[in-house]
């Protein structure tokens, strides 16, 4: 299998609609909108959410965001949960591959677009390339504190101790932080940012990250954003400080130890093995990536 | 003269409408540290609404409220910006509800109610919020190890104990209480009055109490507001407005109830 | 008059105005003119309903003179309670002033011991030491006044009438004060301890206080009395 497709010869090229999907005004809306979260870093933007073809829960979100600023040179890589073969990856690349005619891939180190759900991807982002989260639920004081009223006084007046109040909860049920996944970050110093449901693992990924990241969500119509270099935060205590989660096991395919690994169970005896979830990235370990540099046909750019 | 004999907090000229409605008309007094101040009156006197305007929780229509900081002199409270405002009410006062459902967080442990005003300046010890918020809740003659218990456990008494610990804390200077025993049996009623009495001695606070039940202002305030119709018709020493009242209501209101 | 008072009323009137009865006007005192002096015991006589406990009350600023001034000195600034701010009262009450009502008025909860203690503790916040030493001396007094000390940590709503007076009259007399006020302090006691609260009295005015009280007791008046006002003088 090779990891860049031109286009799928099962694919046509969708001519039906405008380029990306969108038309063009609505995709002057959203990138208005991305431009006031990148100069926000943190801040949710709220903007004009439209009907996508896929439902809520499909990460609309992030596909409007990818859908208003991908150009015919970008290379687009989509997972989720590290993986660019479920349905759910599958399903929106073939959306873009129909509606742009783009080149996809599945390599992280030739993408210039990466839309994931769940994941960051372990092979270190650049500078030129742009990574688009699909988000469920923005706010992270939502569940603390359900008038967004308050909530959205609470960013404007940078009140946080009620997220503490959550950490605290769960030191005192569980003996440590519990949180594993969307675990709260502070962006820049100022704004708290729920960085979707990645694992905690990914948190530090995004700190100083050079890459451009942008999060969508579609059915709270919130578009926030992170620019390149900036610091991103995990909340804690300084007596229980944050920490990411560490395996015993190596995955058995590469024997990575560093890498966010996955539990598959392999029979009904109850065997079961650690895998990488980064796909990609497992398989780059094992050397089975087909050199497809040459598929590539101009270097990596912005495609804003 | 000395900083100290400045009024905390002084309320000056406060009217309030609601349509063509006056809930508090003209009010005016001033409250000085450690002193109790208690607002009496009867129903749909305007004595929450007066309490509300007095702690910013209400906008008056007109009028204006004074508190002497801690390090900034005297502010006008309705002219600090909106963070400045809500710094204050959750460090140097203290807000405590009728309803204890209405002043704490009934999803999170007792522990973690106490420590959140903490946490919101900033603590990031663990250890020390929860070290904090237990000596609270035995300052409030509650058991340290119920700290992890959410106040949905707790009987009327207890939560609203929790919500005093919740709101001292900080070590605020001045607490507003609306009517913060009436919803609990005469002998939980006793406690917590003793209690309050003792802590507002201890700390040394200034409070403003709303209550009908004018044994409540005899056990705890200095002074007294009587209330009617959103005007204050007479204020004096406690003792001095139930023992010789001069108002025709206030004479009404004494004379209603058995020996307060 | 030369030497300094400690109390002066000039012309006070006390009028009630019972609202709710029509307006009726009950003039209770009527051109009031007195002076105490440190170190002087005035005994207030005349028949029941002549205002006495009323002109005690207004004394203390229970009730408000209607006309009329009443200055109280502390020996070195004088308060005109009639145009006192709330606040100077208050300042009054707990420096200047000492009032024993006739009944005492219990608080839930609170101990004997603290009920006597408190005006002592006025301002010691949670200062543990200043707390102790304010019990220490009102046990000091409890026993003197013949209370059992099982009594002391039990809230005095239960107690008999004449222990509830000992009670009131210990806290009346836990901090010396320049102006004590004493309501038939001895109404309810045996001869024992009514001989020891005549003392308790003798020595406060010895110490310089101006004291200004109801004793029903021809025997009680005659000790501690140094001079005796009948309320008709004032007619
Ligand atoms: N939010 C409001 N909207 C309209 N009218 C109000 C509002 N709040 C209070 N009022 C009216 O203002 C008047 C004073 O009400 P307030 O709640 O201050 O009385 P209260 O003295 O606290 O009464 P209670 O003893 O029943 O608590 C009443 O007539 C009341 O109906
Ligand atoms: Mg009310
Ligand atoms: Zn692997």
């Amino acid at each position: 299998m090779s990891a860049v497709t031109t286009l799928d010869p099962a694919i046509n090229l969708d001519t039906g609609y405008n380029f990306a999907y969108l038309d063009e005004r609505t995709k002057r809306m959203i990138r208005r909108a991305i431009l006031k979260a990148v100069a926000i870093p943190g801040y949710q933007v709220p903007f004009g959410s439209r009907e996508m073809p896929l439902p809520y829960g499909w990460g609309t979100g992030g596909i409007q965001v990818t859908a208003s600023i991908i150009g015919r040179h970008d290379v687009l890589k989509v997972i989720d949960q590290g993986a660019d073969d479920t349905v759910n990856a599958v399903n929106i690349r073939r959306f873009f591959q129909r509606t742009t005619g783009v080149v996809t891939t599945e390599r992280t180190v030739e993408a210039t677009l990466i839309q994931t759900r769940h994941r960051i991807p372990e092979t270190p982002l650049q500078e030129n390339q742009i990574i688009v989260y699909q988000v469920p639920i923005p706010e992270p004081l939502a569940k603390l504190e359900p008038r967004e009223a308050e909530t959205k006084k609470m960013h404007g007046l940078s009140e946080y101790g009620l997220m503490h109040v959550k950490l605290y909860e769960d030191i005192a049920k569980f003996g440590y932080i519990a949180t594993t996944y969307d675990y709260p970050v502070m962006v820049d110093d100022r704004y708290l940012m729920a960085p979707s449901p990645i694992p905690k693992f990914d948190n530090p990924k995004m700190n100083m990250n050079p890459a451009l990241q942008l999060f969508g969500a579609g059915r709270e119509k919130r578009i926030y954003a992170i620019p390149p270099y900036t610091k991103v935060e995990s909340l804690a205590f300084d007596d229980h400080p944050f920490e990411v989660q560490r395996w015993q096991q190596h995955c058995a395919l590469c024997g990575a130890k560093e890498s966010f690994l996955d539990e598959v169970i392999t029979d009904d005896q109850g065997g079961r093995m650690f895998l990488c979830s980064d796909t990609d990235f497992c398989q780059e370990r094992r050397g089975e990536v087909a050199s497809t540099a040459a598929l590539v046909e101009r270097p990596l750019s912005g495609s804003v | 003269m000395s900083d100290i004999d400045q009024p905390i907090l002084s309320v000056k000229n406060l009217t309030k409408r609601f349509g063509d409605r006056i809930a508090v008309n003209d009010a005016s007094f001033d409250l000085w540290q450690g002193e109790v101040l208690a607002i009496v009156g009867e129903s749909g006197s305007g004595k929450t609404t007066l309490l509300n305007c007095a702690s910013a929780r209400m906008t008056p229509d007109v009028g204006q409220v004074s508190f002497r900081t801690r390090h900034e002199g005297v502010v006008d409270v309705y002219k600090l910006s909106e963070a400045a405002r809500r710094l204050l009410s959750r460090t140097d006062w203290g807000y405590v509800h009728q309803n204890p459902a209405d002043g704490l967080r009934m999803d999170v442990s007792a522990g973690a109610n106490v420590g959140e005003r903490l946490m919101a300046l900033g603590e990031r010890h663990y250890g020390r919020i929860r070290n904090e918020a237990a000596q609270w809740l035995s300052r409030v003659e509650m058991q340290q190890d119920r700290i992890d218990e959410s106040p949905q456990t707790f009987s009327g008494g207890m939560r609203q104990r929790l919500q005093i610990a919740r709101n001292l804390v900080t070590r605020p200077r001045l607490v507003f209480m609306d009517e913060p025993t009436s919803g609990l049996d005469v002998s939980v009623q006793a406690k917590l009055l003793d209690l309050l009495r003792t802590l507002t001695h201890q700390l040394d606070l200034a409070s403003i109490i709303v209550t009908h039940d004018l044994a409540v202002a005899r056990l705890l305030a200095h002074r007294m507001l009587v209330m009617k119709d959103g005007c204050i018709v007479e204020q004096g020493l406690t003792d001095q407005v139930l023992d010789d009242p001069q108002h025709p209501y206030t004479q009404l209101l004494v004379s209603s109830v058995l020996l307060p | 008059m030369s030497r300094s008072f400690a109390i002066q009323i000039r012309d006070l009137a006390k009028t009630f105005t019972l609202h709710n009865q029509g307006g009726t006007e009950l003039a209770v005192l009527n051109a009031v003119s007195l002076d105490v002096h440190p170190g002087e015991c005035v005994a207030l006589d005349g028949p029941s309903g002549a205002g006495k406990s009323t002109l005690l009350k207004c004394i203390y600023g229970n009730y408000r003179a209607t006309q009329g001034t009443l200055i109280v000195s502390d020996g070195n600034t004088t308060l005109d309670l009639t145009t006192a701010s709330l606040r100077q009262q208050m300042a009054m009450r707990r420096t200047t002033v000492s009032y024993v009502s006739q009944f005492l008025r219990t608080i839930p909860r609170v101990s004997a011991l603290d009920i006597v203690a408190e005006p002592l503790m006025e301002g010691a916040g949670g200062d543990i030491d200043r707390l102790a030493a304010a019990r220490r001396t009102a046990e000091t007094l409890l026993l003197r006044l013949r209370i059992p000390p099982r009594l002391w940590s039990v809230p005095p709503a239960t107690f008999s009438g004449g222990e509830q007076q000992r009670i009131n009259i210990a806290r009346g007399l836990i901090c010396p004060r320049p102006v004590l006020l004493l309501d038939e302090p001895t109404a309810s006691l045996d001869a024992e301890n009514r001989l020891t609260v005549t003392a308790m009295i003798n020595e406060a005015r010895e110490q310089g206080a101006a004291i200004v009280g109801i004793f029903h007791d021809q025997r009680v008046r005659d000790t501690v009395a140094t001079r005796v006002i009948n309320m008709a003088e004032f007619r």
